[in-house]
């Protein structure tokens, strides 16, 4: 078939109604200091792996609570585990636990690989 | 000069500064323009921070002005002031005048009025209610939809008439966040199984315990924030509402399906007082508000000796601030009655 160089752009909206966010209630009910974070950006402003590449904390929780998880499942293999991110955390989140268990209910899912 | 103050204005302020006022041995005409006293306390069912009924703070007020050097004047409206020599000439309507030695008005605010954003449905759409509308239901215990179903979302949209020069107002209304964060733990509280959101530009919660009752609303209730203003709300073919806002904290657009959108309506000059004023020429803001002497010591005064301000006339307060407003014009009345003497 002739190809005219045509395409669709996929529609860039957050379809919240359409989302699943099994994979966020299973972390808050795990881990329920997620539900505190105000998203000031610390956690990715001292993260080690946010300065070198453009993995941010900040924005894996917003994904997660606007069910936007395959996004999440990439971006989370980033994750050195290290912690700093708890340290500087105004809101006491427990920003390592939430990837831990993230990573728990990604490998809950089917097509999960470490 | 005699001891004599007319309080125009029955709500909060008003009732705060007469009762103030008797106590100080000062004769008080108070000139409420509706037929009962507590202005919009009246319409509110919990107050933040501490959800306490607003029947409380009236019991309160309605206690302070329960007082022999105070004459109540209700259903009536004053047509306007003048001064001649040391007193002024208060018109009340229907022809009646009454002297005195100084004025204090407490005209309090209109709350914006939602139609005038159409883009968001007030008016258009059964669901789409005015934070005020909400406080009325919640005071009949009627959270429902106009069908009568329980909503299992609510939206409440933050900023609505405030911060928004379309709206003709650039301020901040200051009140709205922790009212919608108020609301949100009351839906919740009312109807645990309701999904509740909050569209907000900036959490503006710099208030005693304000910041608490966000932290509360997220750890306890499970109340959702999203960072980012309505653009415009429709309905689907379900008869739905459906909400356009940008989730700016991703940056990418996002839309949502609700039950209810509560509108966060902000706080405007009134329009009795902006009449009043203009024609006894007092100085307004920008902003529309009277425009004290000087924002730092003479919040209580404007332009013309003799005429006091208590309340939100100025600008934008909360209860506790009206108050603390009110007492502050009491003592500057009576350092100009003593003075003046």
């Amino acid at each position: 078939m002739e190809k005219f160089g045509f395409s669709l752009s996929k529609a860039r909206v957050i379809n919240y109604d359409a989302n699943d966010r099994g994979i966020v209630r299973y972390i808050i009910e795990r881990e329920p200091s997620l539900k505190l974070c105000i998203e000031c950006g610390c956690c990715t402003a001292t993260c080690t792996t946010g300065n070198f590449t453009d993995f941010s904390l900040r924005e894996i929780h917003i994904l997660l609570k606007r069910g936007e998880n395959e996004q999440v499942r990439e971006k989370i293999r980033k994750c050195m585990l290290c912690g700093k991110c708890i340290l500087v955390c105004p809101r006491g989140v427990n920003t390592r636990n939430v990837i831990s268990v993230a990573k728990q209910a990604f490998r809950k899912t089917e097509g999960y690989e470490l | 000069m005699g001891r004599h103050v007319v309080v125009i204005g029955g709500g909060t302020a008003g009732m705060e500064a007469a009762g103030r006022l008797a106590r100080e041995g000062v004769s008080v005409t108070l000139v409420e323009k509706g037929n009962e006293l507590g202005g919009h306390l009246r319409d509110w069912y919990h107050l933040f921070p501490n959800r306490r009924s607003s029947d409380e703070v009236l019991e309160y007020l309605r206690g302070l002005v329960s007082h022999q050097n105070i004459l109540l004047m209700k259903g009536r409206k004053v047509t306007g002031f003048s001064r001649k020599g040391d007193e002024f000439a208060v018109s009340v309507e229907n022809g009646e005048t009454i002297n005195a030695d100084a004025v204090l008005l407490a005209t309090g605010f209109d709350l914006f009025r939602s139609e005038r954003k159409e883009e968001y449905g007030y008016g258009i759409y059964d669901n789409v209610i005015s934070s005020a509308d909400l406080e009325a239901m919640f005071r009949k215990n009627e959270l429902k939809l106009v069908n009568g179903n329980k909503p299992e979302r609510i939206g409440f949209l933050h900023c609505v008439g405030s911060r928004d020069e379309k709206a003709g107002n650039i301020y901040c209304s200051k009140l709205c966040c922790v009212t919608a964060v108020k609301q949100a733990i009351e839906v919740r509280k009312v109807l645990p199984s309701c999904k509740v959101f909050c569209f907000y530009m900036d959490m503006r919660m710099g208030g005693a315990l304000y910041e608490e009752l966000y932290k509360e609303a997220q750890e306890k209730y499970s109340v959702s924030f999203i960072r980012g203003k309505v653009s415009e709300v429709a309905v689907n073919i379900q008869n739905r509402l459906v909400a356009k806002v940008e989730d700016t904290l991703v940056g990418r657009p996002l839309k949502m399906e609700l039950d209810i959108l509560v509108l966060m309506a902000g706080m405007e000059m009134s329009e009795d007082g902006i009449r009043l004023a203009d024609e006894a020429k007092l100085k307004r803001g920008e902003n529309r508000f009277f425009q004290p002497a000087d924002h730092h010591f003479g919040t209580n005064m404007g332009n013309i000796k003799g005429v006091f301000y208590a309340g939100t006339c100025t600008a934008p307060l909360n209860i506790t601030e009206t108050i603390s407003h009110a007492r502050g014009a009491v003592m500057e009345i009576v350092n100009y009655l003593n003075q003046e003497k």
